[in-house]
């Protein structure tokens, strides 16, 4: 039996700790504070993209503990309890994850800034990763705003509902897919994002997509307009998704609206129901500050900075010799 | 039969697509920051040979295929089917052109073949790695000559078309590689 080695070289192990120190330095030079918050909660991601793992507590209650699929609600009670600009390194968990660039139990940089909104985010992420991609020659910084990326790269405007324009661009990309119902306009669109727009981000540099259709906001606030726009982005290199931030809801009756529908949906798709997190929405009454946050995923960025072929690559143990 | 979800998907897994058995040759899972997952699948039609890509939404489950490549050794040919039989059980399957396809031309008798069954029907016959077979027409042959790298075709008895070296023969044995229809050597009776 020879499974018990790293599946990571040693030089791997070392360009990770190195990209970690990085990491460390740059927040204590920028003064944000280091924070820690629980892998364990009672309540669950109620996103229905999301699938969080369940273990057990044998405390008091003995009920089911959900493993985090990332630290953002702990994170957010700490800044409405006045904790000012935090960061975090977590180990965040992820079900039915699995492929190249996915595995259930992963690494994420997640941190939190007062004040600013997701532009000023986004010169801070581009600030960081260049550092990260140190020795890498790249291009200025491509800024697009979603719909500007979809026009560009699939030559279709994604905030067309009309379900026959959506078939035609899937036709015409070779795309052969017959799973999604014509009402189902995220779905075409994460579709035609995965097959078609995302290989042409971050080619020779790093590109920024910002202002999602209202629809994608998640926990981001919405600018009310024709068509009203979520203030989130994501960042790209070399076709690849690193970092997902938004300009923070703080809207508590806003927010409890959103975990409705996410619950409303998880019913109509048959997934398991979880409990809301009743802590992080009553921290948003008490009142959550203006702030700006960002998830950037540490084991995608290294994979690529290596130039490996896959998030196994940079991992000690990838889960089947976990 | 079984059902197999996304996350079950690996190479080599045979569904059933449209109506046709298809093995998966490569599966890809795809997901945006937020929202639907998918899995990105190159799958190889097992009756047509045809390979396509096709998009599942992540979660959603196919129907497995009940196939499975048994080996069985070539009989003998009629004027409409090929016929081989199991070595234990002595069980016979006819297998008819569609599904020979190309590999008749490496056949001539007591090969043991991989044939595809998909619900006990053939649906395709892969010869052996490596076939002898004897040279039953080519250019004459230049005595001596290994060392000019030059290649002629000649014809074998099964009617397989192969590039051989100058110095081979009408009459010669030749061991060939049918994966890739080439030349390995010329073998001693």
């Amino acid at each position: 039996m020879d499974d018990w080695r790293p599946h990571a070289t040693l030089t791997t192990l070392r360009a990770r700790a190195r990209c970690l120190a990085v990491i460390r330095s740059f927040f204590g030079e920028r003064g944000l504070l280091e924070v820690e918050t629980p892998q364990l909660s009672i309540a669950a991601a109620t996103d229905p993209a999301l699938a969080s793992l369940a273990t057990r507590w044998p405390g008091p209650d003995g009920t089911a503990r959900w493993l985090h699929t990332s630290p953002e609600f702990p994170m957010k009670r700490l800044l409405a309890a006045g904790s000012g600009d935090i960061w975090q390194l977590a180990r965040v968990f992820r079900d039915g994850e699995r492929g190249r660039r996915h595995h259930p139990e992963f690494t994420l940089l997640e941190w939190y800034r007062l004040g600013w909104d997701h532009h000023r985010l986004m010169d801070e992420v581009t600030d960081l990763v260049t550092k990260l991609l140190d020795g890498h020659t790249l291009a200025a910084v491509e800024k697009l705003t979603y719909r500007e990326a979809f026009i560009a790269h699939a030559g279709l405007d994604p905030f067309i509902v009309e379900p026959g324009a959506w078939h035609a661009a899937v036709k015409r990309h070779d795309i052969d897919c017959t799973d999604l119902d014509d009402t189902d306009i995220d779905g075409w669109r994460d579709l035609l994002l995965t097959h078609v727009v995302e290989p042409h981000l971050g080619q020779g540099r790093l590109t920024l997509i910002h202002d999602y259709p209202a629809s994608q906001a998640a926990l981001a606030r919405v600018r009310t307009g024709d068509p009203s726009l979520a203030e989130r982005f994501e960042l790209y290199w070399q076709g690849v998704e690193l970092a997902n931030g938004y300009h923070e809801l703080t809207d508590a009756a806003e927010q409890r609206r959103r975990v409705e529908d996410d619950l409303v949906q998880r019913r109509e798709l048959g997934l398991p129901e979880v409990l809301p997190d009743a802590r992080f929405l009553a921290a948003l009454d008490a009142g959550l500050p203006d702030c700006a946050g960002v998830a950037l995923g540490v084991d995608r960025l290294l994979m690529l900075a290596l130039g490996l072929p896959s998030l196994d690559d940079v991992l000690a143990f990838p889960i089947e010799r976990a | 039969m079984a059902v197999y979800s996304t996350n079950e998907f690996k190479s080599g897994l045979k569904v059933m697509l449209d109506g046709d058995p298809c093995a998966i040759i490569e599966n890809e899972f795809v997901k945006p920051g937020k929202g639907q997952a998918f899995n990105r699948v190159r799958l190889r039609n097992l009756k047509t040979g045809r390979v396509w890509e096709r998009t599942f939404k992540s979660g959603e489950s196919i129907e497995g295929a009940d196939v499975m490549d048994t080996e069985l050794e070539f009989l003998y040919a009629d004027d409409e089917f090929w016929h081989f039989m199991e070595a234990t059980t002595f069980e016979q399957h006819t297998v008819d052109a569609t599904a020979m396809g190309d590999t008749v031309q490496w056949l001539k008798g007591q090969e043991k073949c991989i044939v595809t069954l998909w619900n006990n029907v053939p649906l395709s016959v892969i010869a052996p790695n490596h076939v002898v077979l004897e040279v039953t027409e080519t250019d004459p042959g230049i005595r001596g000559d290994t060392a000019t790298g030059g290649v002629k075709p000649a014809t074998l008895e099964t009617g397989a078309v192969v590039k051989v070296p100058l110095f081979v023969e009408i009459g010669d044995l030749l061991k060939v590689d049918t994966r890739t229809s080439e030349y390995i050597s010329r073998v001693k009776e």
